[in-house]
């Protein structure tokens, strides 16, 4: 049994009691104390800034060009926060249990409490930072929904909230470079964590241009540094998003915590071709004013406007009445792979669903004719104001849409399909956000702890700044108070030499094989038995299926590779491999991990496991636990951390 | 005084400083050209051989001639050094032209276009003047209520006799127009006005204003030049 | 397709370079300029070449990291789009694309098309912020912010600090990336307070990475991906004389 330590005392005094009585570290001391924060998302680059305005001396580390280009800066939708500005019912306590709820019931309550908790703060700190969200002509701020939520709690700047976040924490981030508290390294990666007597010690890092490794210590080390989607080659990740960091804490023992938890994002642009490197998100928000259908009759090769509406099947709206068009994503991602597995989907490929906007222009349309006083406005004329409306709030994810096919959704209805979004699972974590490595954290995505099987939209940028800006100023203090007599350690030690050897062994053995195929060769692989066998539904024959061939294409990958150059220059070829090295043993533990979860939740779907409506079926008796696996050999084991709710019913999730 | 004098060392303080200057030229364009335009007036020159005797003499506009050398010269002093600093910017250039809309050729040639108009200023300062300040001009005086006045309508008739020197002044005027039609607008920008309601207006008026000042200033030779003038 | 490119190689910063040509055929009028790129990189490691080294990670427009002068263009030739949003359907079979890295003294190219943006990083940390410390804050809606100008402040903020401004610009200077910043704080009342010092020590920073002066051609604003109106420009002059002058 894993322990968390969560605080004792009822859940709503949980957070209050433990910053009351966590120690504290003095300023003078923090001047001595030193930290590493790898990643500069929002998780990295609001913990590096609020921990340098404490006083502590920070290295901060990314790979891109500059701190202001991490992935959380395409997140589109929005932002949770429990404000009730909108006076319709919400809560801290609704926030959490819409939350939990939401991922299914396989998050840690306390944590997930704490989050909804600081969720206000977050936007007060954005709004103090100049972040320009959406506001009503009054000034005050505007919200909207998102999936899996009856209430508008989300903030949002048109269809760019992260980048305007990432931007305001940037911001907070370059201030304190600008002061020397922060030293920034950019094009720089973590390829090891150094480990002295048992407790992590600072990290091995190398120079993406020169290609010269570096040691760094800190009195503690924080990743955050995102998901691991892309180990399905094709998602909506950028390209150099990675598990490497999270992967090589793992090797030296870190918990790697539900694994197997992936989120696929519903409303995606399909695939186009074999050419193509990503996919690309239409927000979540769009689903607030579209809506999604499929033809009635099978192979339909109508166009969609000549399909009339009776003979049209909002899916969505007949399953869940209750939520319609907005339920939480892995619902209508497996509906939507429902419908078009059946045979009733659209597009050339037939893997699409339509998401159409005509019936809301029009009614937006309509609205704005009588504002304007238009009596008897025809039928064009009320479609014109209405796309005015729509392109105001969506205007550049239309844009996007239109540059990417080459089709123009105010005319023809969007083609969207599922996609690979976010992995719910990470670095196991106790409540102070640490991982089972004393020194060692992971904050973001790059953790696991709390949106459980399945996130809502619009919680991921709130749990990244939540964990940076007012979690982790505050629990690194238990930690670093009892560092306060550790002297800064050299790096010459020798733990810091064999680490700095290993990375450039490895890298060596890398560019030494001297195969014929590209890094892109074995990915696209990968990718592809991780989709089928491990994606949207899995099963346990395909499971076993998949670990024996990524065994397989991993040895051959270590025999057939051919990388260009050598470790001592820029040689992004390089960087692609050593990723895909990791993600080639990650994508097994996530087949392991799906396959030993004998229930469906969440992003993790077995088919074995459903209702005979086709929902996910948990077995709580057996399950109600986070599956934390550490490495042992070649092997992994498990270690269970499990999951009470005491206040919250446990329930069979509904959306209907 | 430091922080005016980092104003003009700064990329934006000099700006400002070409904008200011700009502008001041602009405005003696305006006295200049509606002076001469007094030629049109056709009276063998006599209202424009007043006025530019009573701009001449007075104390005031002589005054401010010495600070109109001073505009020009900062103008294009500041110009120089910009063009150093943006050359050394951009060692390497592309091989591709852009062959987008991107910006209007007069904008990316201003400092050709001053060039030229420079050259037209050199020689157009050599023929009036030159003469009338130092060297004394060609033509007999005009008697005017007993004054004899500079009969600098006479000069002008005499120096637009020439074809060469006609085209030349009107390849001037056709520099000044382009050089105007950015410098007009680009001089509010830089000082910092721009304006949803009153941008359109000062890019229109400037326009306007870059097309009629060099085309009254080219009438005047070709006028001449064609005898319609007497 | 059959298209031919001609694209900038250079080993490193200190080589110099040259323009080399690469035939590719069977390109897909869907993928995307990138994606051509990835074609051509997997053919010159089968053939143990070096592949074209360049910038790139989100691929959806927005993290600002690619950056490719195509045919004389920053980020090709559509209007406000990236590099990476660029499909090949906006060419014709059998074009010859001529492609750049942004030049600029301030940018140093550090091999084939990445260059060294971190003098853009270097402005925002002498001012690009609000000086507000985590937990400074007041409730959010205490600041009540007119519509028009937090819209104009987003348009701004929208910058995705690429550097097709200065790759655009005739001077290579990056007054519309600064004033992008400057601009959009100081439209906001939480940014007013240190408009005019923000404005005065982001341009000296500007100044001193060696970019050029602006000379209002505005091609910046033709050429940013995110369409920013040269009105920040004017602004953040405006700014920046009420610091010297007023």
């Amino acid at each position: 049994m894993l322990n968390a330590k969560i605080p004792d005392g009822p859940l709503e005094h949980k957070w209050a009691s433990y910053r009351s009585r966590t120690p504290l570290v003095n300023p003078s001391n923090k001047r001595n104390l030193e930290i590493v924060v790898v990643g500069a998302g929002l998780a990295g680059a609001s913990a590096a800034a609020s921990l340098a305005e404490l006083g502590y001396r920070v290295k901060c580390f990314c790979f891109q060009d500059s701190a202001r280009r991490a992935h959380s800066i395409a997140a589109q939708g929005g932002i949770n926060a429990a404000k009730n500005y909108q006076n319709d019912g919400d809560s801290v306590y609704r926030l959490f249990y819409d939350t939990i709820k939401g991922g299914d019931y396989r998050a840690r309550e306390a944590n997930v409490y704490r989050l909804a908790e600081v969720s206000a703060n977050i936007i007060d700190q954005c709004v103090a930072q100049g972040v320009p969200f959406a506001r009503e002509y009054g000034g005050y701020l505007s919200n909207r929904s998102f999936g899996g939520t009856q209430v508008q709690r989300t903030f949002y700047a048109a269809g760019q909230t992260g980048q305007q976040l990432l931007l305001g924490a940037y911001s907070a981030l370059q201030r304190q470079v600008g002061t020397g508290s922060v030293q920034m390294y950019s094009r720089h990666e973590m390829l090891d964590i150094v480990m002295i007597d048992g407790k992590c010690r600072g990290i091995i890092a190398r120079d993406l241009i020169t290609g010269k490794l570096e040691r760094h210590f800190g009195h503690a080390v924080l990743l955050c540094t995102g998901g691991y989607g892309n180990v399905f080659y094709l998602s909506t990740n950028a390209m150099g998003s990675n598990v490497t960091a999270a992967w090589k804490a793992h090797k030296r023992g870190a918990w790697f915590a539900n694994p197997c938890y992936t989120q696929i994002h519903p409303t995606c642009i399909p695939v186009s071709g074999d050419h193509q490197s990503k996919l690309t998100l239409m927000s979540e928000s769009l689903r607030n004013d579209g809506r999604i259908w499929v033809p009635k009759k099978k192979d339909d090769n109508r166009k969609p406007g000549e399909i009339p509406e009776e003979e049209r099947d909002y899916y969505l709206e007949r399953r869940y009445p209750a939520f319609g068009n907005l339920v939480p994503r892995d619902v209508a991602s497996r509906a939507a792979k429902e419908r078009c597995d059946a045979g009733y989907g659209v597009g050339a490929s037939r893997m699409a669903v339509y998401l159409d906007f005509t019936f809301n222009m029009k009614r937006y349309g309509t609205v704005e004719a009588n504002k304007q006083g238009l009596r008897d406005p025809s039928e064009e004329e009320i479609m014109r104001m209405g796309k005015a409306v729509v392109a105001e709030k969506y205007g550049n994810l239309f844009d996007m849409y239109k540059q990417i096919t080459g089709e123009d959704p105010y005319e023809v209805p969007m083609r969207i399909y599922p996609a690979v979004h976010y992995t719910m699972g990470g670095l196991w974590v106790d409540y102070n956000l640490m991982t089972n490595v004393p020194g060692l954290y992971a904050l973001g995505e790059a953790n696991f702890s709390d949106h459980g099987a399945n996130r809502l939209g619009a919680s991921a940028l709130m749990q990244g700044l939540a964990d940076g800006y007012f979690v982790i100023p505050y629990t690194i203090g238990n930690y670093l108070s009892g560092e306060i007599r550790t002297p800064s350690i050299s790096t010459g030690e020798q733990a810091f030499a064999d680490a700095e050897n290993n990375v450039r062994d490895g890298l060596d053995r890398l560019t030494g094989i001297g195969g014929n195929q590209t890094v892109d060769h074995f990915h696209k692989r990968l990718g592809k038995i991780m989709w089928d066998k491990c994606g949207m539904a899995r099963n346990r024959e395909g499971l076993g299926s998949a670990i024996g061939e990524i065994q397989s294409l991993r040895e051959e990958f270590w025999k057939d590779l051919r990388i260009p150059g050598t470790q001592h220059e820029l040689n992004p070829e390089l960087e692609k491999a050593a990723r895909v090295a990791d993600f080639l043993e990650l994508g097994e533990l996530m087949c392991h991990d799906a396959l030993h979860r004998d229930e469906s939740c969440g992003g993790h779907f077995r088919e074995e496991f459903q209702t005979e409506e086709g929902e996910a079926l948990r077995n709580d008796e057996q399950f109600a636990y986070v599956a934390a696996w550490g490495m042992n050999g070649k092997n992994w084991d498990l270690h269970r951390e499990d999951l009470k709710f005491d206040n919250i019913k446990i329930a069979q999730r509904s959306y209907k | 005084m430091s922080s005016l004098s980092s104003l003009f060392n700064s990329s934006v303080g000099k700006k400002f400083a070409m904008g200011i200057t700009g502008l001041f030229l602009v405005s003696f364009l305006v006295v200049h050209c509606a002076i001469n335009a007094l030629i049109f007036v056709n009276d063998g020159g006599e209202t424009f051989n007043r006025a530019a005797h009573f701009m001449s003499t007075n104390i005031l506009i002589r005054t401010m001639e010495v600070v109109l050398f001073l505009g020009i010269i900062w103008h294009i002093v500041q110009a120089l050094v910009l063009t150093g600093a943006n050359q050394k910017a951009r060692p390497v250039k592309y091989a591709a032209p852009n062959t987008g809309s991107g910006s209007a050729w007069y904008s990316r040639w201003m400092g050709l276009l001053g060039t030229l108009i420079l050259i037209f200023l050199i020689l157009h300062l050599r023929h009036f003047w030159v003469e009338s300040r130092f060297t004394g001009l060609h033509v007999p005086a005009m008697i005017i209520d007993g004054v004899p006045h500079d009969n600098l309508f006479a000069e002008m008739k005499s120096v637009f006799a020439s074809g060469w020197v006609v085209v030349v002044y009107i390849l001037g005027m056709i520099s000044l127009a382009y050089h105007l039609l950015h410098g007009f607008q680009s001089a509010f920008q830089s000082l910092g006005i721009n304006h949803k309601t009153y941008t359109p207006v000062i890019k229109n008026v400037g326009i306007a204003f870059s097309v009629i000042i060099p085309l009254v200033f080219a009438l005047m030779p070709a006028a001449f030049y064609f005898g319609m003038i007497e | 397709m059959n298209i031919t490119i001609k694209v900038w190689r250079q080993k490193s910063n200190t080589s110099p370079g040259e323009f080399k040509m690469y035939s590719l055929s069977d390109v897909s009028p869907d993928m995307s300029f990138l994606e051509m790129f990835d074609v051509l990189n997997e053919q010159l490691v089968r053939k143990g070449e070096d592949p074209v080294a360049f910038d790139h990670d989100c691929r959806e427009g927005i993290c600002g990291m690619c950056s490719m002068v195509i045919n004389g263009q920053p980020h090709g030739p559509l209007r406000g789009v990236t590099t990476c949003q660029l499909h090949m359907r906006s060419f014709n079979d059998g074009d010859t694309i001529v492609v750049e890295p942004w030049r600029a003294a301030a940018f140093p190219v550090l091999k084939d098309l990445i260059v060294d943006r971190t003098g853009f990083d270097r402005i925002m940390s002498t001012g690009g912020f609000v000086s507000v410390n985590t937990g400074n804050a007041q409730d959010a809606n205490t600041l009540l912010v007119p519509k028009p100008d937090a819209d104009e402040a987003f348009g701004a903020a929208a910058c995705i600090g690429c550097g097709a401004c200065v790759a655009a610009c005739k001077n290579a200077s990056a007054m519309l990336f600064v004033a992008a910043k400057v601009s959009q704080l100081a439209l906001l009342p939480q940014g007013k307070v240190e408009a005019k010092s923000r404005a005065e020590r982001m341009v000296a920073q500007m100044d001193d990475e060696g970019f050029g002066n602006c000379t209002n051609t505005y091609a910046c604003e033709a050429e940013c991906p995110k369409e920013i109106s040269v009105e920040h420009i004017a602004r953040m002059n405006r700014e920046y004389l009420k610091a010297k002058l007023g």
